[in-house]
């Protein structure tokens, strides 16, 4: 167990050409890997979901969204660098 | 205990491709009386039996099979090579003399067809499911990007895989698709999940197959030719495909592939023939790097530069592969299909002289992986 930080850079996507419930084409599907090392699958907000607006390796920071009164999903957008980043 | 157990009898369903009127059971009965009419077996000398995708409950009771050994084992398209690796231990150690091993699969017409449960409390329920994915063309290909920043690799190149296997399924005349395809018309095909495109994905069709082993003793009295099982491998990594270790290589093709080529006392350069299980055109690009065909960050100059292709050093999926030739969704069955045509000297592209083939599989979204080698001689 530990405190992440929530933020985190692009390891790998694809962006899905065929909406599905919940989800509108096109729309990336991500594994970000967070700043302490774990990887995880999310969404990409408040970014083009274009492969010109979505740069390997680009910083991340998380977003919680939620979608039921039990439930929030953590999602990733874009952000400013750190120093030495 | 090296090539103590053979491959007997061999074959597919009567047909491939569309078969609206058929069930899977169906399938798994063609499938399995033609390997058993292959190599002049009846079904009272089968005594034991391996499926995957159907329970083996009901293949013994629909085929009218007594089995004193079963094997269910399900974890992907791989499951046959693992089955085909579970039978020889079996035989070996006398649980049983002569195995069946079927698949079946209404992957298209879908009649018949078990549903995939959506289980919200499974672990890719809770983390994956979330975020949209739909299928494996949005998961099994989620690695790909990654792969090519790290070692620098072109779509052009990745294109260029299913551009060759469709040179390969030309000669074929079961082959789903024939026609002949650049790189121009797989980069032009419609775009799924980028960056792939259609023709970078698997075919969607009905089929099966069936493979019959028994020891190798018993199998000098068999018509067919027999084709030893002489090493193999097997291993699984994780359900969810964001939890790989390493989006640019996969775990279980390395762990796999490894104990294969020990087992068979082999190295690559020893291989003469080779199937990658290729639901999607990354596949045969980790497979060839991960099990040591070529280094890491290779393979797709190594295609790219025909190395695989009709005339090359390396024959690769030369049935056309789940890109061409058929794809059901347990597309294994058909690889060793093709090892075991090959190695009898009867496919369609035949690869002159070829004595060893090697069969990779794999399972869910790189979740699991199955190897075997095969050969027509006793090594």
């Amino acid at each position: 167990m530990f405190n992440a930080t929530g933020r985190a850079s692009l390891y790998s996507y694809v962006i899905h050409h065929r909406s599905v419930p919940g989800h509108e084409a096109p729309y990336a599907i991500a594994v970000v890997e967070l700043e302490e090392g774990p990887r995880m699958m999310t969404n990409i907000v408040d970014c083009e979901q274009t492969p010109e607006a979505l740069v390997l390796d680009m910083p991340l920071e998380a977003r919680f969204e939620s979608v039921s009164e039990e439930i929030s999903l953590p999602l990733f957008a874009p952000r400013e660098p750190g120093p030495g980043e | 205990m090296r090539c103590s157990v053979a491959i007997v009898g061999a074959a597919e369903t009567t047909e491939l491709g569309k078969l609206p009127e058929t069930s899977q059971i169906q399938l798994h009965a063609d499938a399995a009386l033609n390997a058993m009419k292959d190599c002049g077996l009846k079904l009272e000398d089968i005594d034991g039996i391996a499926t995957a995708g159907e329970s083996p409950t009901s293949l013994a009771h629909y085929l009218g099979i007594v089995p004193n050994w079963v094997d269910a084992t399900t974890v992907g398209g791989c499951s046959f090579m693992l089955h085909v690796r579970h039978a020889t231990a079996a035989i070996e150690a006398g649980h049983c003399e002569t195995v069946l091993i079927t698949h079946g699969e209404s992957g298209r017409s879908r009649v018949g067809r078990g549903g995939y449960g959506r289980n919200r409390a499974s672990l890719q329920g809770q983390f994956e499911l979330p975020y949209g994915p739909m299928g494996a063309p949005t998961l099994f290909t989620l690695p790909v990007l990654r792969f090519m920043k790290q070692y620098d690799v072109r779509i052009e190149e990745v294109a260029m895989v299913s551009v060759i296997q469709r040179e390969w399924a030309a000669m074929n005349p079961r082959a789903s698709f024939r026609d002949p395809i650049d790189v121009d018309d797989v980069l032009e095909s419609k775009m799924i999940a980028y960056p792939f495109r259609k023709l970078m994905c698997c075919l969607v069709t009905d089929g099966g197959g069936a493979l019959i082993l028994t020891s190798a003793e018993r199998a000098k009295d068999f018509p067919t030719r027999p084709i030893y099982v002489v090493g193999s491998g097997e291993s699984v990594e994780t359900p969810m495909v964001s939890q790989m270790e390493d989006f640019a290589t996969s775990r279980a093709f390395r762990v796999a592939g490894q104990r294969a080529f020990e087992s068979a006392g082999i190295r690559p350069r020893d291989v003469d023939h080779l199937m990658i299980y290729d639901a999607f055109a990354h596949l045969p690009l980790f497979g060839l790097e991960d099990l040591g065909f070529v280094g890491p960050g290779e393979a797709a100059r190594y295609i790219w530069e025909r190395n695989t292709a009709p005339g090359g050093e390396l024959p690769l999926n030369t049935n056309g592969g789940g890109l061409s030739y058929m794809h059901s969704g347990m597309y294994g069955m058909y690889a060793l299909q093709e090892s075991v045509r090959q190695l009898r000297g009867n496919a369609p592209a035949q690869v002159d002289g070829a004595k060893v083939s090697f069969c990779l599989g794999v399972g869910g979204m790189f979740g699991a992986s199955g190897a075997v080698v095969l050969s027509n001689e006793i090594l």
